[in-house]
């Protein structure tokens, strides 16, 4: 068998249904067998994107994300998908081509080495040298990219390895990995000292991270929240692992989280950290107050426990839902109705600002996100971009029931939200042909402003002529809004550089282009409408939404 | 000329990996990228092909050798990690040192290398090599005592070693 089938056949086997790839010269072997393959390829319009496609696949599939480039400037486009994929821990396997062996070395047409550019952020790579190993290094890959901490793992494949014959060949090898053996159980005497730690606190609560909802541990979080009535608040990257209108949820912490879920973080006593980082961002302005409780810190790397809060007093290294599946064995008697009670005072205290008023009456994003809230169906996915867009969204846009908020929330990538919203609908059979099969589809929000749209914006083209059943809500200011704030907050006022776009473009014209309906409203009773409107309709849509220049404050 | 080492900074991590392409830029990639110093660094072959051995001798407080074992375990390429601790396992180093040297302190030079049990492997009309293999605190002695003849060049192998006693790495915790 000609390796390149070789190596589809085992993609198969790791039931991979959809590979997002972009040809090449180093490919050829590879796109020649895939003509004959059951597994669907989608052609991407920029490689840059194809991380993000496979990462939105992944997110709601619950599956390894799949995605292909050639050698050279094919692979180093992927780069910044790929880092985005790392920090928020998604599970991908990128395949690459490479020059041909005895070129390896030589700046030969295309060459790049992206096993190097890779190697600070990705989970594992191989570089192939010989096709009889494909079967295990395929079998491999896919097993680290989706076990323990997930992770994007690369796969850079000579063409003249896909271009080998081979015999006789075991598509199922014994696997034996000595340098990686992730482990799922907590330790039973760190568990043990956990429990007496959160029965002798007054003021607990759980800090959880995207680790919940990466290891589908929703359900068991919420039975441990409301078994010992322990409030929850959530990072950005966790928001959605808990309902948004249970009282035990206490808001989003961080750099842009609630002023109240901070304060609520200030007077507690004990931190219940669920599989989140405790980066920079998570805990800005808490850090001191964290480092002043006692800390309980579950995760499934062994290296985030300690590495950005020291005080970590008990550390369980496992997997949130069989750590939390342990927890909830054991009868806690927590009584916290007076710390519920001080909380409900702060939330009083606190409440949430949204109702800038605006002269000029131009759309409130953050009214529009509270009203689209209440029109939204219950299980609306909603992807954001990075920016404002992303914080107004997080912020007041509300998760509950089978609703989902995915954003890149780690490395920050603008332009991820149209790729990465595609491979969601992609994954959900969300596209034309498929309207019968069950006539309502789930919606997909995609959430943008005009610099992360105008990133990715060639994706139009997939969107349309797959008819994936996405709403674009666009939100234009011809400025790079948050860039902007931060200038704005840094420097004073009026010490913009570099952040004003300050070019109309006929967003209107540019979906008709692309075949895509759009609307465009100018207030937030329109845009609301707008968006009503356009989710009425199968296949993509774009909502434009003017906003305020000087809408600064997220 | 800076050959001094500080004792209570450095320590010394013995590691098994599997002995893949690229496994030391992996290692040495980590170590730069997290912003831990590497002072020495040696590698070589073990009783089983598949497996390396990479000694490192690097500088840090307990939180950070914590930490940096932590992020080497996570490479997939990294089997075992355990520290070579003084009295717990030897430490030795080998070391070169080119002298000046002629007819009026040869003697000298080679009368201090027999103190030391060190060898001379190159002699010159001007100049001597001198081997010298041992822990650090021996090897900064010797240093102290050969400076005054004039060192014009000097390597040092960076440390190796290996737990004291019957246990192999893989049976340790």
């Amino acid at each position: 068998m000609l390796a390149s089938k070789l190596i589809l056949k085992c993609l198969e086997d790791e039931n991979v249904e959809v590979i997002f790839g972009y040809p090449g010269g180093a490919l050829l072997p590879l796109y020649e067998a895939m003509r004959e393959s059951p597994i669907r390829h989608i052609l991407v319009r920029n490689e840059q994107a194809a991380p993000h496609y496979a990462s939105g696949y992944a997110r709601v599939s619950g599956r390894t994300g799949v995605c292909l480039a050639t050698s050279g400037p094919g692979a180093t486009n992927l780069v910044t998908g790929i880092a985005t994929a790392y920090l928020d821990s998604i599970p991908l396997v990128v395949l690459t081509g490479q020059v041909n062996r005895d070129l390896i070395g030589t700046d030969a047409f295309q060459e790049a080495d992206i096993t190097g550019a890779t190697e600070p952020f990705t989970k594992h790579s191989y570089l192939v040298k010989d096709a009889s190993q494909l079967p295990r290094i395929i079998k491999e890959a896919f097993y680290i990219a989706s076990t323990g901490r997930p992770g994007p793992v690369l796969i850079d494949i000579p063409r003249d390895v896909q271009e080998e014959n081979l015999r006789n060949i075991d598509r199922n090898p014994d696997m034996n990995i000595p340098g990686y053996k992730p482990n799922y159980k907590g330790h039973t005497g760190q568990i043990r000292r956990a429990i007496r730690k959160i029965k002798q606190s007054k003021r607990p609560v759980i800090y959880a991270g995207g680790g919940v909802k990466l290891s589908y541990a929703e359900n068991e979080l919420l039975a441990f929240a409301e078994a010992n009535q322990i409030p929850v608040i959530t990072t950005m990257m966790g928001i959605g692992c808990f309902p948004e209108d249970h009282p035990l949820y206490c808001g989003i912490v961080g750099s842009h989280g609630y002023d109240y879920s901070n304060a609520i973080m200030e007077e507690a006593d004990l931190c219940i950290c669920v599989a989140a980082r405790m980066s920079d961002r998570g805990v800005a302005g808490t850090q001191k107050d964290i480092e002043k409780m006692e800390l309980i810190h579950i995760d499934i790397d062994p290296a985030e426990i300690g590495k950005n809060i020291e005080n970590t007093e008990i550390p369980i290294v496992g997997d949130a839902r069989t750590v939390l599946l342990d927890l909830l064995k054991r009868d806690l008697n927590t009584d916290t109705s007076r710390w519920l009670t001080r909380i409900s005072a702060i939330k009083d205290e606190i409440p949430l600002l949204f109702h800038q008023s605006l002269e000029n009456g131009l759309a409130n994003p953050k009214l529009f996100f509270e009203q689209l809230s209440t029109v939204a169906s219950e299980d609306a996915i909603l992807f954001a971009d990075v920016g404002l867009n992303q914080i107004w969204a997080a912020l007041y846009y509300h998760i509950y029931g089978k609703r989902r908020y995915f954003t890149s929330g780690g490395l920050g990538t603008m332009g991820y939200s149209i790729p990465a919203s595609a491979g969601a609908a992609v994954a959900l059979g969300n596209e034309a042909g498929n309207e019968a099969e069950d006539g309502n589809k789930r919606q997909i929000y995609c959430v943008c402003g005009d610099g992360s749209f105008q990133m990715s914006l060639a994706e139009l083209a997939v969107i349309s002529q797959l008819g994936l059943n996405i709403n674009i809500l666009l939100f234009t200011n011809t400025k790079l809004g948050m860039v902007r704030q931060l200038q704005h907050d840094t420097y004073g006022k009026d010490h913009y550089s570099g952040t004003d776009l300050n070019f109309e473009i006929d967003f209107m014209k540019l979906a008709q282009a692309y075949g895509i309906p759009s609307f465009r409203a100018s207030t937030t009773e329109d845009a609301v409408t707008a968006a009503q409107k356009a989710a009425a309709i199968q296949g993509p849509t774009i909502v434009q939404i003017d906003v305020d220049k000087d809408f600064l404050r997220i | 000329m800076e050959h001094l080492t500080n004792h209570n900074k450095h320590r010394c991590l013995s590691l098994l990996v599997m002995n893949n392409a690229g496994v030391l830029s992996r290692i040495s990639g980590l170590f730069s990228r997290r912003g831990y110093n590497i002072d020495a660094l040696t590698v070589g072959t073990t009783e089983d092909e598949q497996i390396s051995r990479i000694t490192i001798t690097v500088s840090g407080d307990d939180k950070v050798i914590e930490q940096i074992i932590k992020q080497l375990y996570k490479l997939v390429d990294v089997i075992k990690i355990v520290e070579l601790e003084k009295g717990q396992a030897i430490r030795r180093e080998l070391v070169y040192i080119k002298v000046k040297a002629d007819d009026t302190n040869r003697n000298k030079i080679v009368a201090i290398c027999n103190l030391f049990r060190a060898n001379v492997v190159d002699v010159a009309p001007e100049s001597l090599i001198l081997e010298i293999v041992g822990p650090a605190s021996k090897i900064d002695a010797f240093f102290e005592m050969i400076k005054p003849f004039g060192i014009i060049e000097f390597v040092r192998s960076g440390a190796t070693g290996l737990q004291r006693g019957k246990r192999s790495v893989h049976e340790s915790k």
